[in-house]
């Protein structure tokens, strides 16, 4: 239904031409369902659907903002789809043997976080070290990092979960280095929202296999006195937060991108404050969609970043309040669904991995709009499955996949039951 | 574990719904806020999507037109000003930079479509929600073009104001105000636009001279004076007086108007009326210190003094007439609670602290001419909905009864005898009578004068008033300098 809503807003938005990527989308869509009736006839039916209307929506909102992006990204989710197919059909008889690997998915993990900071392929993006270009191609590596490390978490968590309580050096080492590497990984890229994705994650599933308040409590406090030493440490962070607590001054402040005396509003919180002007211009209604207003008069787009760390504030303007709200209460049964999984999985890992997805996904969409909306410092991550990046789009489909393949087995063992 | 899942599930949805509340707070309740604040980029661009109504005098004569431009998808709509510099401050202008003045400002919620009734907010919606343009209500204008266009090149490059208006309904056909600027030429050329200059000197284009100029009335304001030694009962018109070239007030001589050759005029015994044709201070003079100042400032306001004349145009462009003092915050309206510390001989004549606008005193006029009530002025006649129907149809009003209209007919008889013979012949119209009266004020500089020229016309069957001022005229005095421009505008409003 509500991807019929999309498909006519497309459809009345941009000439007959958007018809055809209308079509072409609802057909890989067709192609996604099949697949997953064919490999997980027992998978949570909801997950997918809700998927491919985010992905909808995120298509249509960067098609509007930019024609070209849009094909770029229809690209990435026709490798998307062809990833979460992979998976599925490699993983549909059982995917509990990835916790066998679950040390080669730390190291993984590790790899892949590093990998930006390597000579050569690593490239820096608004003072952020997280892209890794080969070819024609630019990749986030981070974001299959991130799911390598929810496996590792997993299996490990599930497996030494009873002996942890003990505090033997031997049961937490492991989980402490390639943590701690993790950590350090992100730290070194200037990648705080990710920093605070993961440490998330990692506390859930901490708290979730263990039980105990004590360690989240620890763990908190861990991250607290880290928070402060960063903040001491990196003006790129202190910037960060000034930002968000004063964004707007009254009085000319020391801009360090032109190096002269402005308004913060007019310097280092343009993006912050203009994006909130975004937001406020939708009002409940919203201007409607392919009618908002993301240029000057002149030409010029008036947030960078629209289109992927931004793309709520687009969403928000055009959609208003009805439209914004109903986008996140996608994401709620998104969640809900994720975390119904979990509690009917069978087994400790399954339940992990489930939750450690769902949490995640949560999470990441909590950091980038808390961010936007100034509930908390914003760091630039990307709204799962609807901002523009391939790394982000492929990502959240092998979170689809895993949540699916995980609720097919959980569904199919209450069905042999019967 | 399951205790803990529903629990990290808990945490889940009530950071989703933090980011539900947090969406609300920032489109409901603090939208407007942000909507206001003067860095909102989007806010600036957003004015232009709407299609604003035009401002025309007529089918062909439009004022402020929309030329349409695509930008990043969207089509915006920019203003252009067809008539240059005609009428360039009334009209005002709205540019990029959110700012506007004259009716494009005071009347922008109705140009925008914005003013609030219930089917018009409902007609935006559907608007907005079908992606079409929303469109802006068309103003229809008082003002004649033929007319406007001989005031403003009459003034040419000195600077100075015309107003003219029908003297019953109040519907003003000429707002003039030199030097003029071209609205086109505000976005690009702003900084260029303030460096304009008239013969004055210091002649800011941008100021609407005919509503907020203030000069010293001069002889003009003897139409007041005499309004209120008639009115009051303590002269008629055939009262007469001795004048031996001044009048002796606080034991001084206060000197009529020079002759040609440096010595004052001297008149001998003459009536009010005869005082009046030709403008000799000394029987005002002595007429002010009869009645006192109270009754001159009191018959001052039943004009409109001490108020800001009503039109359409922003508030802060309309300036109310009356004495002024000067404070450190600038120039300030005083209304002194002891009028007997006001100079009243030569308050009589208009000198003293007494400034006054071309509006006002064009509404001075048109009570003479319309048997002594004030008319209401205004601009705007009309304003059309998009879709043809009226919104609003201005009717006329009036801000009540001045004098008698026997006292009118007076001032009326005195005003025609002073174009007839007096000191205002240069207006004089073949075939019609002109009642005027001329006036030219001291500006504290030896020879350089305000020159005036108020009238109406025909003087038996009133049509037009007109006010003319014209500022730091050398040697320049009313009769001689505003009398022939205020003629010509009349000419092309009686005959166009």
């Amino acid at each position: 239904m509500g991807f019929a809503s999309v498909y006519i807003a497309r459809k009345s938005e941009i000439s007959a031409a958007s018809l055809t990527y209308a079509a072409f989308f609802f057909a890989l869509y067709l192609v996604a369902h099949l697949v997953a009736r064919y490999t997980v006839p027992y998978a949570d039916p909801y997950l997918l659907p809700i998927a491919a209307l985010l992905t909808a929506i995120g298509l249509t909102e960067i098609y509007r903002l930019g024609p070209s992006d849009a094909f770029k990204q229809g690209l990435w989710v026709v490798i998307g789809v062809a990833v979460f197919a992979v998976v599925l059909l490699g993983l549909r008889r059982d995917y509990r043997l990835l916790e066998n690997y679950k040390y080669l998915f730390g190291l993984g993990a590790i790899a892949l976080l590093f990998m930006p900071l390597l000579p050569v392929i690593g490239q820096t993006v608004n003072g952020s070290r997280l892209w890794v270009h080969a070819g024609g191609l630019q990749f986030q590596p981070g974001e299959l990092g991130k799911i390598a490390l929810i496996v590792f978490l997993a299996a490990y968590l599930r497996e030494k979960r009873e002996v942890l309580a003990q505090g033997r050096l031997k049961d937490w080492g492991p989980l402490l280095v390639i943590w701690g590497g993790a950590m350090l990984v992100l730290f070194a890229t200037g990648d705080l929202g990710s920093a605070l994705l993961y440490y998330g994650i990692f506390l859930a599933l901490l708290y979730a296999a263990t039980a105990r308040v004590a360690y989240v409590a620890v763990a908190v406090g861990l991250f607290v006195a880290g928070a402060a030493a960063v903040y001491k440490g990196t003006p790129h962070v202190r910037t960060r937060v000034t930002n968000w607590l004063h964004p707007w001054t009254t009085d000319k402040v020391y801009c360090a991108l032109t190096g002269t005396q402005t308004l913060r509003q007019d310097c280092g919180s343009y993006q912050e404050v203009q994006s909130l002007y975004s937001i406020g211009h939708g009002g409940f209604a919203g201007t409607g969609l392919g009618t908002g207003t993301f240029t000057t008069s002149s030409g010029h787009q008036i947030i960078p970043e629209l289109n992927t760390d931004f793309i709520y504030s687009a969403l928000a303007q055009e959609l208003g309040l009805i439209g914004a709200a109903a986008l996140l209460l996608l994401y709620m049964v998104f969640v809900l669904r994720g975390f119904r999984i979990s509690l009917f999985a069978g087994d400790g890992f399954s339940k992990l991995l489930a939750a450690g997805l769902t949490f995640g996904f949560a999470l990441q969409t909590f950091i980038i709009v808390g961010g936007i909306l100034r509930v908390l410092p914003l760091t630039g991550i990307t709204l799962p499955l609807v901002s523009y990046g391939g790394s982000s789009i492929v990502s959240s489909f092998i979170v689809v996949a895993g949540l699916m393949l995980i609720s097919n087995r959980a569904n199919a063992e209450v069905e042999g039951v019967r | 574990m399951n205790r803990q899942l529903t629990r990290l599930a808990i945490v889940s949805v009530l950071l989703l719904v933090t980011l539900v509340v947090a969406t609300t707070y920032w489109q409901a309740w603090a939208s407007g806020g942000l909507q206001a604040r003067q860095d909102n980029a989007i806010q600036r661009v957003v004015q232009f999507t709407i299609q604003r109504g035009l401002i025309q005098t007529g089918p062909k004569a439009i004022f402020a037109a929309n030329k349409k431009k695509k930008v990043g998808g969207q089509t915006l709509f920019f203003r252009r000003y067809p008539q240059h510099k005609l009428a360039a401050q009334t009209i005002g202008y709205s540019t990029a930079s959110r700012s506007q003045a004259g009716l494009e400002r005071s009347m922008n919620d109705y140009l925008t479509g914005s003013n609030t009734n219930l089917s018009n907010a409902f007609k935006r919606a559907l608007d907005k929600l079908g992606g079409g343009t929303v469109k802006g209500n068309s103003l229809l204008l008082t003002l004649r073009p033929g007319a406007q266009r001989i005031a403003q090149q009459l003034l040419g490059s000195r600077c100075g104001a015309v107003v003219a208006m029908n003297p019953h309904t109040g519907a003003v056909y000429v707002m003039a105000s030199t030097p003029s600027y071209d609205p086109n030429s505000i976005s690009a050329n702003y900084a260029k636009v303030l460096k304009i200059r008239g013969d004055c000197g210091a002649g800011h284009a941008l100021l609407n001279r005919a509503t907020s100029g203030l000069y010293t009335p001069g002889s003009t304001f003897k139409i007041i004076t005499a309004a209120a030694a008639l009115d009051s009962g303590a002269f008629t018109p055939s009262s007469m007086f001795d004048d031996p070239g001044y009048c002796t007030e606080y034991g001084q001589k206060v000197s009529n108007a020079n002759n040609p050759d440096q010595s004052a005029e001297t008149y001998g015994r003459v009536s009010l009326a005869q005082g009046f044709e030709h403008s000799i201070n000394s029987v005002f003079c002595n007429v002010g210190m009869k009645i006192g100042a109270k009754t001159i400032l009191d018959y001052a306001k039943r004009f409109g003094f001490y108020k800001t004349p009503p039109l359409e145009t922003p508030a802060d462009e309309r300036a109310p007439s009356g004495l002024y003092k000067y404070t450190k915050a600038g120039r300030v309206l005083d209304d002194p609670k002891d009028p007997n510390s006001v100079d009243p001989g030569r308050l009589a004549f208009g000198q003293t602290t007494m400034l006054a606008t071309p509006l006002q005193m064009a509404m001075v006029a048109a009570t003479v001419a319309n048997g002594g009530v004030v008319p209401k002025p205004f601009v705007v006649q009309k304003i059309v909905a998009p879709d043809g129907s009226t919104v609003r149809d201005t009717k006329p009003g009036n801000l009540g009864r001045a004098i008698k209209p026997q006292t009118a007919a007076d001032l009326t008889a005195m005003m025609v005898a002073a174009v007839q013979g007096g000191t205002g012949t240069a207006a004089q119209i073949p075939g019609i009578q002109v009642a005027g009266k001329t006036g030219t004020a001291e500006t504290g500089v030896d020879h350089v004068y305000t020159a005036w020229f108020v009238c109406f016309a025909p003087a038996d069957n009133p049509q037009v008033a007109v006010a003319v001022v014209l500022e730091k005229q050398v040697n320049g005095f009313g009769g001689a300098v505003a009398a022939p421009i205020a003629k010509a505008v009349l000419q092309a409003l009686l005959h166009g």
